[in-house]
């Protein structure tokens, strides 16, 4: 995708040197329930189109919506950790307009009574003076339900512009989603990229660490629509937002709105207004070009859902919540940071691969951090982003992980056979033990068969011998190279280097 | 047996179990009557004798199989055309659902079924059940039974007209402000709207979701009674419904609860006197002096707020309808219309809309979706909702001092087809007096009290406490009893012959 005409943009630090950026995200989770919001349809990710509905979410005429009480119950726990105070009473709303992903033309949401409201989220940004901790502010947290997805088929652009035909697939039309609104952020203009991509990162693992979503921005089960608007330094009303979409990961965050930053600040400057308008935000370049021109504002007609009675948890159920709360990322972070003794960079890795859980899973199973780190975010991290897959979607377990190092450390493996064990796993050929018996892939440790390999090396290369008769030591790494070779690697290296030393009768040192 | 479409559904259930007639003997009698005089009434918009046939005979099966069976197991009723049921269309009396065959049952249907009631058909109505005259439904009016120049009411003027024309014995209507009661009244026939939450929604395509509710029509007040238990108690598909017993409606029909002696019975001042026709006030006043004669103590009530009902109605109502009727956009189901490659998706759904609904719903949605627009919300849906409370609070201190209110059903008897077409104001007046009790929620039944002007049929209203349905039968049976006493008979013995012969 390629912008439609490329726009004048300001440098980022001309632009954050007139404006002032002021920030607002809305954050939309799709919650893990078993059912939809107002069904009893599964929500599984990728069915067969249309496979996943019934009269209600399909909205077909006499059919009625019924509250998914699990998806209260995630809404509830979402508010309680964003610390939001939490509505004795709320209601649903209908949020009226026509569109043909929405079988009932209006989305059922909720308007003026959400359920939760006035929260926090406090991050840590990186900056150039070191971490800093921001809180960011949370409006509200609401339930709604998602619609359907269209598939515009034909034309250049996937858009509804110039397409052939369109095909509606339902299966996502009433997935339980809450939105999570900040309230405006206006921090010291250079960091705002930052804060964003902070903010989303640190959002994203409450979510789950909550286990209410596997938040994955990729497939669109966490989506982040960010606003973005300037004011000249020292004013202190707020311009004219533009709403960018479709920001698919964390890094697009940050894109995005330093993206804005620039493109907003060069119409300004220019003496031009800012359109309020929806942004599509492009991965390829990390632009951003007009989507639809509110050319009047959309007027969504809301009003209590009539077919639904109002939401009003019992302060019991929760207190019962509030309980099951996990520790807060940040907290638990330094906790980890400090048990396993990584620096805040290593953590950062750690998360940005997704590999946090696991190496945690597999230390809890007895392996020691840092080899848990090792292979996670080795190994497996580097098949991870080869196939372009989460590292969680590997079919590896922690449990597998563990063996492998066991069987490391105990001197079964060595870790040329370790990365073929991973390799057997990953390949479906089962647990790592099946894959060392089915492969043959213990390490040799006879020594009468590995001397007669380091023997034939020696000859093989008298030169090599002679300079570690001599006293360089450091060059019998030819020599154990030569016997992995001639072991196919199933040689315990340490011990061939002994050996190697032995036979020309050199110390090893 | 002697036509059997003279008998009463409790009747009805009793010939069949005692083996006299079959279900499918009685479902045949009345798909005659149908095929006679339906041509003359038009109560019908879908038969299907084979469809009625087979259920009838899955009912004769299961009794000869020794399954056990309910009260009316058997009984033929016709099915107002907004519910849905599997095997046959739901039109809800509009072009935009010509052809739609819903995929799945009702509540009410699915419990029909269960209670071995075999459904004749789907009946007439006006347009998403908008309207006092069925001259709103898309496809022609249904005349009333007693002058075939007259509406048969409305919306559920269809059921209302076959139970009067002895088509069938019982009949499912919806009453959202005053849809059964008003069309029982100028019919001669007793209908009840529940209280709302007492019979499920599910399957009953929404006109006013907050209004809008199901319930029966008969021509005795048991044979109504044992209707509403079949179709009534709680329905997890339904997040409106009650989650408690059903009223002993039965027992009260029955007279097991007691008659009316020593009962507090409200006349309410709003609704009475001026706008109210001569022979309509005559009936009333005389139905007011049994009361007395029998032991119960009559006392006037004022309720102010019910002044408002009407506009008030008329705000909330279309407001839901607006939100409601959006999803009949042609991308789905039903009709779509202007699908001819050049217009873009919304060109399609405004030209189907357009095509698809008649005038009353269209000025209904424009109506409601004003009332809801940014900067107009809180002046007319929000004030609608206050009167709505203010007007539940009239009811609840009424209910604090009588045990049911009294009121005529509605203004006049039954008007000509026509005469109010063109003047939605005048039609609207025909709710005048169910639609307070449509906003508040409780149960009221209409209950014919005798001929007025044009010897038309004149309905009384009672009206009880939500959740207090029994009383309307309470009250309703002995008033019935009294009344037949003094009539000699069922006041629909006195319809007129219809002209029979002639397809449907």
């Amino acid at each position: 995708m390629t912008r439609d005409t490329a726009e004048p943009l300001m440098s980022f630090e001309d632009a954050i040197a007139t404006f002032d950026p002021v920030m607002g995200f809305e954050v939309h989770v799709e919650l893990n329930t078993l059912t939809k919001m107002f069904c009893g349809c599964p929500t599984e990710f990728g069915a067969p189109p249309n496979t996943q509905v019934c009269p209600v979410c399909l909205g077909l005429p006499g059919a009625l919506p019924v509250v998914n009480e699990k998806a209260v119950e995630s809404a509830i726990r979402i508010g309680l950790a964003l610390g939001c105070s939490i509505a004795e009473w709320s209601r649903f709303a209908r949020k009226n307009y026509f569109y043909p992903d929405m079988p009932k033309d209006f989305q059922t949401s909720q308007y003026d009574e959400p359920i939760a409201f006035n929260g926090a989220l406090e991050i840590l940004v990186e900056t150039e003076g070191g971490r800093r901790s921001v809180t960011v502010e949370i409006e509200r947290a609401h339930m709604e339900e998602d619609t359907g997805k269209i598939l515009h088929v034909g034309g250049a652009t996937g858009r509804i512009h110039g397409a052939d035909y369109s095909l509606i697939d339902y299966n996502r039309a009433g997935v339980p989603l809450i939105e999570i609104v900040t309230k405006p952020i206006e921090v010291e203009p250079v960091l705002a990229p930052a804060v964003a991509r902070a903010y989303v990162t640190e959002l994203r693992e409450l979510i789950v660490a909550l286990g209410v979503s596997d938040a994955h921005m990729h497939q669109g089960s966490m989506r982040v629509d960010a606003n973005l608007s300037l004011k000249p330094r020292g004013r202190a009303e707020f311009g004219t937002r533009t709403e960018t979409k479709n920001v698919n990961s964390i890094r697009s965050v940050e894109r995005a709105v330093r993206f804005e930053i620039q493109r907003q600040a060069a119409v300004l400057q220019s003496g031009g207004t800012i359109i309020q308008e929806t942004r599509h935000f492009h991965e390829s370049d990390g632009s951003t070009t007009s989507g639809r021109v509110k050319e009047e504002a959309e007027d969504y007609r809301y009003f209590p859902e009539p077919d639904l009675t109002p939401v009003a948890p019992d302060a019991t159920w929760i207190e019962t919540l509030r309980a099951t709360l996990p520790e807060p990322p940040l907290k638990r972070r330094a906790r980890i940071r400090e048990e396993w003794g990584i620096t805040e960079h290593d953590m950062q890795s750690l998360i940005n691969a997704g590999a946090l859980e696991l190496v945690e899973q597999t230390v809890a199973l007895g392996a020691d951090s840092a080899d848990a780190r090792k292979w996670w975010m080795g190994e497996i991290a580097r098949i991870s982003n080869e196939r372009g897959l989460d590292i969680v979607q590997l079919p590896i377990t922690p449990a597998d992980v563990y063996r492998i190092i066991t069987l490391t450390s105990n001197g079964s493996l060595n870790d040329k056979l370790a990365r073929q064990v991973i390799e057997g796993v990953l390949a479906g050929e089962g647990g790592p033990d099946e894959v060392v018996a089915a492969r043959g892939l213990a390490v040799v440790s006879d020594d009468g068969a590995l001397l007669e390999a380091v023997d034939a090396a020696l000859a093989a290369q008298p030169d090599v011998a002679a300079k570690i008769r001599d006293g360089k030591v450091q060059a019998a790494g030819a020599i154990v190279g030569a016997v992995m070779k001639a072991t196919a690697g199933k040689a315990d290296a340490g011990r061939v280097r002994e050996l190697i030393l032995e036979r020309v009768g050199a110390s090893p040192s | 047996m002697s036509d059997l479409t003279l008998l009463g559904a409790a009747e009805t259930a009793a010939v069949i179990a005692s083996g006299e007639v079959s279900a499918r003997d009685v479902a045949s009698a009345h798909l005659d009557r149908i095929e006679q005089t339906d041509a003359a009434v038009h109560a019908f918009l879908h038969v299907d004798r084979d469809f009625t046939l087979a259920q009838a005979g899955a009912v004769d099966q299961a009794r000869s199989d020794g399954a056990a069976l309910g009260a009316l197991a058997g009984v033929p009723l016709a099915l107002k055309d907004v519910f849905t049921m599997k095997g046959a269309p739901t039109t809800c009396g509009s072009k935009i659902l010509e052809g739609w065959r819903p995929p799945y049952d009702s509540t009410v249907v699915e419990r029909l079924k269960a209670g071995g009631i075999v459904v004749l058909g789907k009946t007439n109505m006006d347009e998403f059940a908008m309207g006092s005259s069925t001259e709103n439904s898309a496809y022609g009016v249904t005349r009333n039974p007693w002058n075939l120049d007259r509406i048969p009411g409305g919306s559920s003027g269809g059921s209302s007209a076959a139970v009067a024309a002895r088509q069938a014995p019982l009949a499912i209507g919806t009453d959202t402000g005053g849809s059964i009661r008003q069309p029982a009244a100028v019919t001669g026939i007793v209908g009840v709207k529940p209280t709302y939450g007492g019979v499920s929604r599910y399957g009953l395509v929404a006109f006013s979701s907050s209004l809008d509710q199901g319930g029966p029509l008969a021509r005795s007040v048991l044979d109504a009674a044992l209707l509403h238990e079949v179709i009534a108690g709680h329905d997890p598909r339904d997040a409106t419904s009650i989650e408690a017993p059903v009223p002993p409606v039965v027992a009260a029909a029955r007279g097991e609860l007691g008659g009316v002696a020593g009962m507090k019975v409200g006349i309410v001042a709003q609704l009475q006197g001026e706008g109210y026709q001569p022979g309509v006030q005559a009936r009333f006043a005389e139905v007011v002096e049994l009361l007395t004669a029998l032991g119960a103590e009559v006392v006037e009530v004022s309720c102010p707020s019910f002044d408002y009902a009407l506009p008030a109605y008329y705000l909330i109502a279309p407001s839901e309808c607006s939100s409601n009727l959006a999803r009949f956009d042609g991308m789905r189901y039903g009709l779509r219309a202007g699908d001819d490659g050049e217009n873009g998706v919304e060109q399609v759904m405004a030209i189907t809309r357009a095509a698809g609904f008649g005038p009353e719903v269209k000025r209904r949605i424009m109506l409601g979706t004003y009332a809801l627009s940014a900067g107009y919300y809180d002046a007319y849906y929000g004030q609608a909702q206050k009167v709505r409370t203010l007007i539940r609070r009239d009811f609840e201190s009424a209910y604090a001092k009588v045990d049911v209110l009294l009121s005529p059903t509605t203004p006049t008897v039954a008007f000509p087809i026509g005469e109010r077409a063109d003047d939605p104001i005048a039609m609207y007046k025909a709710d005048l007096a169910t639609l307070p009790s449509s906003l508040y929620g409780g149960p009221a039944m209409s209950l014919p009290a005798g001929l007025g002007d044009d010897d038309l049929p004149v309905g009384v209203q009672l009206m009880a406490a939500v959740q207090r349905d029994e009383q309307v039968y309470r009250v309703g049976a002995v008033l019935e009893a009294t009344l037949q006493q003094r009539w000699g008979g069922s006041l629909l013995d006195r319809v007129p012959e219809l002209a029979t012969g002639g397809a449907a």
